[in-house]
């Protein structure tokens, strides 16, 4: 079959059973959006910037564990997907990603539109390819999708020239993709499985450290059952939030920056760690040199061996596909004669107990300004739980992650690594597209959400019913938060003067728009909104303007050294 | 991670023969704030794959990290730190001298002794080419006045294992 350029793009993508492509036309890319108006398997959506096309795609692949696809026009286009592309990559999310290019002879003379996309993106991508041929392009396309979905997932880019999209050439999909210099490990190393499975039977006082690993590996049945076969306790990274079920009793909560009580002081004074697709990061872990003041020793299962011994030198390091390592631990498990202490795993228990006690997430109830604390809670009772979360960054961010317990994977999306403010709202649509039927929420705040914003009208154009829970507090809050602890109280620039009135705004885009004043209007105005299952609905909760959150470990700062509130200001 | 002291590796590296790869590995050293001595990189006897020897320096625990991320970069086929075995290592160099009078003599008889040899003459200067590890080179530099010196290049470390050991895909 001979084909241009473009359409073999197209067919590619039918070919991967792409259901979605978020995207943008431009100059570069009109021949392959002429090849995708020609067909109806693969649907476009037409985002109102490219920052939220590569957020929606990115949103759609963690909801759905399969690989979001975006495709952007050269020059601007590709600079506006930056933002999403490294927002990906820290995550570790499989996406390719079609940008469009100027016409071979064209590059490298300043064309118009013309930027080095490979050049631009390499440092945020897995990997990057220009096809400069168009005989190159079926198999390039292939091994993009390959390299983006095995291994420690990520972000792939495919440049494509104009000309190259226009250029006619003999179609066949390849079935397999084989490169010698990438093969990325699968099976975990037994000899160190055994001996890991061995430190977890001596554990006294044991804990499970979680990350997003487990979430992206499909790993969260394997891994509960473990937990809750060994009865150790259990915490989840802020990426990690519902690979193991939040409201289980063996779960201690969110551990680091924000993390409970509970969970940093077991991390800590835990005496065998088993660390599962996490690594160890700062707002984790803290400060490394605190964390190594108390001995323990540490397993530590990932499928990237450059996330082992990065932050924090462990003893067993095992590099495998997470289910599988778990699975193979847990066999183990079953036939071991020995099993751990039970004296001591009771005495951990107790002093867990002591530590969740504390209460550390209590908060004042009976103010008559509404706490974000509060809305999320309801949000979650509202919602039985069952919602779609996404995030921006920031207070809200924290909140959401703090209060709303996650029992099943994939049902809580952020952005943890790059942090990136504008990824709420279209991560919101991509998770919608991917199940159409969910309830999908965006915790986000005043100042979040106004960088892309501008997707109301997205959601509009493809009736997608997601709902804006905005904890409004006037404030760019975790700003505030920091200059009010580390900067003397001093607010620069983190006040938003001149807000918009986001009930207008939202009905001037056709949704609905709602403002949330008193406390008592929280939990009805939430089971309003849910109740209108086709409409877009913006709760503007206007909230407490100087709440903070707590627990709160400075940065640079030991995990156990908590602000646990305002009393330790 | 506690902190040892720095120490010189030479790391030796296939990699497929593709427009940016070279900088895919520069690109990690400037991303990371690894340090790079210097690095050389040419086509092997086999045309789609490239032979690199990049030589850097770092504890125990961020040699790890350069390795385990260079093995991560998808056009790199293999890493080997030569450091884990004998090895040889050589450099180019070509040194341009103010070469006059009674030095003329002088300065033959250093290159003789470090066995370079005089690769262009003119009545001013001598280019002397010569071959060998690093301190070998540095030690000729130190030899002659730094005055005579005019210009020099240097291509950088190459490496290869000693006796039997191959690096190969």
């Amino acid at each position: 079959m001979r084909l241009t350029g473009a359409e073999i793009a197209i067919q590619c993508l039918q070919e991967e059973g792409v259901e979605f492509v978020f995207g943008y036309p431009g100059g570069a890319v009109l021949y392959i959006y002429d090849a995708l108006f020609n067909q109806d398997k693969v649907k476009h959506i037409l985002v109102r910037h490219e920052q939220a096309a590569l957020h929606a795609a990115d949103a759609y692949a963690r909801a759905s564990g399969r690989t979001g696809v975006a495709l952007v026009t050269s020059g601007p286009g590709v600079t506006n997907a930056v933002t999403g592309i490294a927002t990906a990559h820290m995550d570790s999310i499989p996406m390719v990603v079609i940008s469009g290019q100027v016409p071979t002879p064209a590059i490298g003379l300043d064309a118009f539109q013309e930027v080095d996309t490979v050049g631009i993106t390499r440092p945020c991508v897995k990997h990057n390819f220009l096809v400069k041929h168009v005989d190159e392009l079926a198999s390039t396309i292939k091994k993009a999708f390959y390299v983006a979905a095995s291994g420690r997932p990520g972000p792939v880019l495919v440049d494509i020239p104009k000309d190259v999209s226009q250029h006619i050439a003999e179609f066949t999909y390849p079935k397999s993709v084989s490169m010698r210099s990438y093969n990325p490990v699968t099976k975990g190393h037994s000899g160190q499985i055994k001996k890991a499975v061995q430190m977890l039977m001596e554990a006294r006082r044991p804990m499970v450290y979680v990350g997003g690993g487990v979430i992206l590996g499909n790993a969260s049945e394997q891994l509960t059952h473990l937990v809750q076969d060994l009865g150790f306790p259990c915490t989840n990274t802020l990426m990690g939030l519902g690979a193991y079920p939040g409201t289980d009793p063996q779960f201690v909560g969110m551990l680091g920056m924000h993390g409970t009580y509970e969970a940093n002081l077991a991390m800590q004074h835990c005496d065998v760690l088993l660390a599962v697709g996490a690594r160890f990061d700062d707002r984790v872990i803290g400060n490394p040199q605190h964390f190594y003041s108390e001995a323990r020793r540490i397993i530590h299962v990932d499928i990237d061996p450059s996330s082992i011994s990065k932050r924090v030198r462990v003893d067993v390091p095992i590099v495998g596909n997470v289910a599988d390592v778990l699975e193979e631990m847990q066999k183990l498990i079953n036939a071991s004669p020995v099993r751990p202490d039970t004296t001591a795993l009771k005495d951990w228990w107790k002093q867990i107990g002591e530590w969740r006690a504390r209460e550390c997430l209590r908060y004042d109830h009976s103010s008559a300004i509404i706490k974000p604390q509060y809305v999320v809670e309801k949000l979650y009772e509202v919602t039985h739980g069952d919602a779609i979360v996404t995030s921006d960054v920031g207070q809200h961010q924290m909140w959401a992650a703090q209060y709303y317990k996650f029992d099943k994977p994939r049902r809580w999306l952020n952005s943890g690594g790059l942090g990136t403010m504008g990824f709420g709202l279209p991560a919101a649509m991509g998770a919608q597209l991917a199940y159409p039927d969910a309830t999908v929420a965006c915790v986000t705040g005043e100042a979040s959400i106004q960088m892309c914003i501008q997707e109301l009208s997205t959601c509009k154009q493809y009736h997608l019913p997601v709902k804006i829970i905005n904890l409004n507090n006037r404030y760019l809050g975790m700003v505030r938060q920091w200059q009010q602890i580390l900067h003397g109280n001093r607010y620069s620039e983190s006040y938003m003067d001149a807000l918009p009135d986001f009930v207008k705004l939202a009905e001037s885009y056709g949704h609905v728009g709602v403002r949330i004043e008193n406390p008592a209007d929280v939990e009805p105005a939430l089971r309003e909104a849910f109740a209108l299952k086709n409409r877009v609905v913006f709760l503007d909760f206007i909230t407490d303007q100087t709440e903070n959150v707590f627990p709160m470990v400075k940065a640079g700062h030991g995990l156990t050294e908590m602000i646990m509130g305002a009393e330790d200001l | 991670m506690e902190s040892k002291q720095p120490m010189r590796h030479i790391l030796s590296l296939l990699l497929e023969n593709e427009a940016g790869a070279l900088s895919r590995v520069a690109g990690l050293f400037s991303a990371r704030g690894y340090n790079i001595e210097s690095l050389t990189v040419a086509p092997t006897e086999d045309p789609t794959l490239s032979r690199m020897t990049i030589v850097t320096s770092g504890s125990e625990e961020v040699i790890e990290q350069i390795t385990k991320q260079l093995n991560k970069l998808i056009d790199v086929v293999k890493v080997f730190d030569l450091n884990e075995g004998n090895h040889i290592e050589r450099e180019l160099m070509l040194v341009k001298v103010r070469a006059e009078g009674k030095d003329r003599e002088e300065l033959k008889r250093t290159a003789d002794i470090f066995r370079g040899r005089i690769i262009d003459v003119t009545d001013r200067t001598y280019t002397i080419e010569l071959t060998g590890p690093r301190d070998k080179l540095d030690a000729f530099l130190e030899a002659i006045a730094r005055s005579q010196i005019l210009e020099t290049v240097r291509t950088g470390a190459s490496g290869i294992g000693r006796g039997e050991w191959v690096l190969r895909v």
